[in-house]
């Protein structure tokens, strides 16, 4: 009796999170550009988003972005934590403490600051300050799912490695370096999905000119959605369903998501 | 421990003078615009615009939906967490990724959903319209924006409590039912209390966000409703107001540090 | 002759396929120290979980006190459970972890605040009133688990491996706690573990489990002495277990050795499986006796030298508070009342089976 419950709340949950999306995708094979008549089907909207450059070329802004920003986040985050390690208490947790900024920050709060600092510096906006800005708030995520790790590491391997002859840095990419992956490659992914996601931040320090898909949208509705924009959301969301059942297949890695 | 200090604070060093450049400096320049006017004299008149009728309604109307979204995520969050923690191994994550899954698609996307739905010529209404029901104008109302800030920032409580949840030992429970505490009893004295950290870090992460959007104020609300956040995002991209749009952005903080306040207060009762 | 206070009639349960339990019968009288002792996977655990209401059994009935308690909730049992890793409340403090069950039961506070000083002292923790459980080390946290079991007054009080986490001096002194605790609140103590130095200790009954089957039951120096099966008399104890054959009555031929025993009916000629203590294998003068061997290794281990000695094929096991050094031929001597004779099991299922004798 119980279960039948549960079951009937999953699924009312289930059906909240997936009918609207499966309302875009519908309307993204409708030949009419209606959203409540069904003109018939087509896939009319899927070859013009093919063609429509203005769509393609904020897409491909926003994988770019992504993908330098975390890169970036990446890099610079862990080699922090790696540093952190070696610095006291008091200075790890103020550095924490400014790190943690960024994300306790309304998004809205964090994109102005970065407007008027842009601004203040003569600096103009485009894809350089979009990309600062996403390295900006993607160092966190990474730190913070690295730096757990790292305090959890036991420096006896690091130690062992020493003693047998390796130097400080061999030691390091052999015996510690492993066991931090797992974190790094979480905290990447956290970030990368931050910086897709992300509309304010971009909003307010892209000026004009250069758009991701996530202005892009925005400046559509504005002006009336063209019914591409409903394919270009059936196909992402096809790509990130198959992205999970894909990392479904590798359990251990999805439990970076779990914490 | 690994490095010596010297080392250590060269690695960091690079982080450091980015944090300063990109997270202090334009936080300090956010209250320099704000406590300043065109002149560049001190002031607190970019404040005080809080306590103007349409300023305080905009932050108010934005606190209201900001309470109603978090609130009601929370009530569609907790039974679904409680479950999955409860389903098996192995079943459980899959089911778990599949309700977060829709994060992953953009958000301007999923607010866009929720237009095409709401719309008064749009699915819903259509629907309606066959089964020969009256259409309903949920769009450009605050009803609608709750509507899309519950359904962009549902995973984000969802997740926080299904980890606090699932760290719960069975036999903790095993031990309340064991005392003579029937089901509804060790909910209360003992699944509840001991899954108020996620709780707690669940309503941060939906709360901050609801109160400062803009964006799903806007497709949602049209400009028939107006939030905090529209009205500074107004500010600077309309009326290019900096200083004006800064004094009100310190006030947004003043909020956040104070939802910071109280979920430092609560995490250190726990950790008592 | 105490009354049956719990009665398991039949108890079959399976996990995944998996048989952990085969239709397990068993008594528990009141007032009595009961150990179920056996390797992990044996079923042990799960019988007393089904005895605490966390589990159901496909088959048979849990009778407790007369009545048929097999589909009763946890919460309406008699009797309370000290968990293996302590389960304390962690939102708690200890006064609160130890007041919950009396709380659930609409006690009155003054009520409540005299069982918790008498639980504290009990335990000989007073004062700890408002700590927290995480505050506490292992050993501290065991014994509010306990404290916070036994202020219900349940009939029964079942405990699984809760000494499986303490060091060994903590271990013993515990044990004897426990032992106390059971004689001075006069209720039955229902206890799980592998360790067969814990359940000699503070058994008055040990049930000896291997398989989800009964080895044997009885009383601790029974089941040392008397062990009923190769796998009894392996598990408890260090043994030598040595095939050999009853010649008659009274007399078994171990090794090419006749040897004098106190068993009967066993039949003639037939093979069996004697057990001797090493405690009991005297080394004589090899002119004396019938089987001789030669002492190959010797450990000190305080208590008593250990000793390894081939002897007629194999290797024995001797413990003796005098010395013989490595190399010297001995003579083996068992006192008769000392050979223990076993049924040779005809398969690995046979041996398995309970022999109730």
């Amino acid at each position: 009796m119980k279960k039948t419950f549960e079951h009937i709340y999953l699924s009312m949950i289930f059906i909240f999170m997936y009918a609207p999306i499966a309302a875009l995708i519908v309307l993204s094979f409708n030949a009419s550009k209606s959203r409540s008549k069904w003109g018939g089907f087509t896939l009319e909207w899927y070859f013009n988003l093919l063609s429509d450059s203005e769509v393609m070329d904020a897409l491909i802004n926003t994988l770019v972005i992504a993908l330098i920003a975390t890169l970036f986040a990446t890099l610079i985050g862990t080699v922090t934590c790696v540093a952190m390690m070696g610095l006291k208490r008091r200075s790890r947790t103020i550095i924490m403490g400014i790190t943690n900024i960024p994300m306790i920050n309304a998004d809205i709060v964090t994109g102005i600051s970065l407007m008027l600092l842009f601004r203040a510096m003569n600096i103009s906006t485009g894809f350089v300050t979009v990309l600062f800005a996403h390295i900006t708030f993607n160092i966190p995520f990474v730190m913070l799912s690295v730096m757990p790790r790292m305090k959890e590491i036991n420096p006896s391997v690091y130690e062992a490695a020493l003693d047998l002859g390796a130097s400080p840095f061999t030691a390091f990419t052999k015996t510690v370096l492993p066991d931090l992956v797992p974190a790094i490659i979480s905290g990447a992914l956290m970030a990368f999905t931050m910086s897709l996601d992300d509309f304010i931040v971009t909003y307010f320090t892209k000026g004009s000119g250069f758009d991701t898909l996530s202005t892009l949208i925005y400046n559509e509705v504005k002006r009336g959605i063209q019914p591409e924009i409903y394919a270009l959301s059936a196909i992402i969301f096809i790509v990130v369903l198959l992205l999970l059942l894909i990392i479904n297949r590798f359990p251990k890695k999805i439990k970076f998501m779990h914490k | 421990m690994y490095k010596k200090g010297k080392t250590s604070r060269l690695m960091a060093s690079p982080y450091l003078a980015w944090a300063f450049i990109f997270i202090l400096v334009p936080l300090g320049m956010i209250f320099y615009y704000g406590f300043t006017n065109e002149a560049g004299s001190f002031t607190l008149q970019n404040i005080s615009y809080i306590i103007q009728p349409a300023y305080f309604k905009s932050l108010l109307l934005a606190f209201e939906l900001g309470i109603v979204s978090t609130v009601v995520c929370f009530l569609l969050a907790y039974p679904l967490c409680m479950i999955l923690a409860d389903m098996k191994l192995g079943h459980h994550e899959f089911i778990l990724t599949l309700f977060i899954l829709p994060m992953w698609m953009n958000f301007l996307l999923r607010t866009l959903t929720w237009m095409t739905l709401l719309e008064r010529k749009g699915v819903l209404n259509d629907i309606l319209s066959v089964l020969h029901l009256p259409p309903v104008y949920i769009i450009n109302t605050p009803a609608a924006i709750v509507i899309g800030m519950v359904y962009n920032f549902l995973p984000f409580m969802i997740l926080p409590i299904y980890n606090s949840l699932s760290k719960i030992d069975d036999n903790v429970i095993n031990a309340a039912r064991d005392l003579g505490a029937s089901s509804f009893q060790t909910f209360l004295r003992v699944t509840l209390p001991l899954s108020v950290p996620g709780i707690i870090s669940g309503i941060t992460m939906v709360f901050i966000p609801a109160l400062t959007t803009f964006a799903i104020s806007s497709m949602l609300g049209g400009s028939k409703v107006l939030l905090i956040g529209n009205v500074i995002e107004q500010e600077f991209t309309v009326a290019y107001d900096w200083h004006l749009g800064s004094g009100l952005s310190i006030i947004l903080m003043i909020f956040i540090l104070a939802n910071m306040i109280v979920s430092a207060i609560a995490d250190r009762k726990e950790n008592l | 002759m105490s009354k049956d206070l719990i009665l398991l009639e039949h108890i079959s349960k399976s996990y995944d396929g998996q048989m952990i339990l085969d239709d397990l019968n068993l008594s528990i009288h009141e007032n009595s120290f009961v150990t179920l002792l056996g390797p992990s996977g044996c079923g042990k655990t799960t019988t007393l979980r089904i005895l605490g209401g966390f589990e159901k059994p496909d088959k048979g009935n849990v009778i407790f006190d007369g009545q048929n308690i097999t589909e009763l909730a946890p919460n309406k049992r008699m009797l309370n459970t000290v968990f293996q890793k302590y389960a304390l409340f962690t939102h708690l403090d200890i006064a609160e972890n130890i007041a919950f069950g009396l709380k659930i039961k609409n006690k009155t506070q003054s009520y409540i605040n005299d069982k918790i000083k008498y639980a504290l002292k009990l335990v000989n923790l007073e004062g700890f009133e408002h700590r927290m459980p995480d505050s506490l080390s292992g050993g501290q946290q065991q014994r509010i688990a306990i404290a916070r079991a036994i202020v219900n007054e349940p009939k029964v009080l079942l405990l699984d491996e809760p000494l499986g986490a303490l060091d060994l001096k903590l271990r013993q002194d515990m044990q004897y706690e426990l032992i106390r605790l059971k004689n001075e609140l006069g209720i039955t103590f229902l206890y799980v573990t592998h360790d067969q130095e814990e359940a000699l200790t503070m058994s008055d009954h040990i049930v000896v489990m291997n398989q989800g089957y009964i080895q044997q039951e009885g009383s601790p120096e029974k089941i040392y002495n008397e062990p009923e099966n190769a796998f009894v008399a392996d598990f408890i104890g260090d043994s030598n277990i040595i095939p050999a054959t009853m010649v008659c009555d009274e007399l078994v031929d171990i090794l090419g050795a006749k040897f004098a025993c106190v068993d009967k009916d066993f039949g003639v000629n037939k093979p069996v499986d004697v057990v001797i203590r090493p405690e009991d294998v005297e080394l004589v003068r090899p002119e004396n006796c019938s089987l001789c061997g030669v002492v190959t290794h010797i450990i000190f281990k305080g208590v008593h030298y250990e000793m390894t000695v081939e002897a007629g094929g194999f290797e024995w096991l001797v413990h003796s508070t005098r010395m013989s050094a490595p190399g010297t031929t001995v003579g083996i001597s068992v006192d008769p009342f000392n050979i223990q004779i076993m049924n040779r099991p005809a398969s690995e299922d046979e041996e398995a089976i309970s022999e109730n004798v």
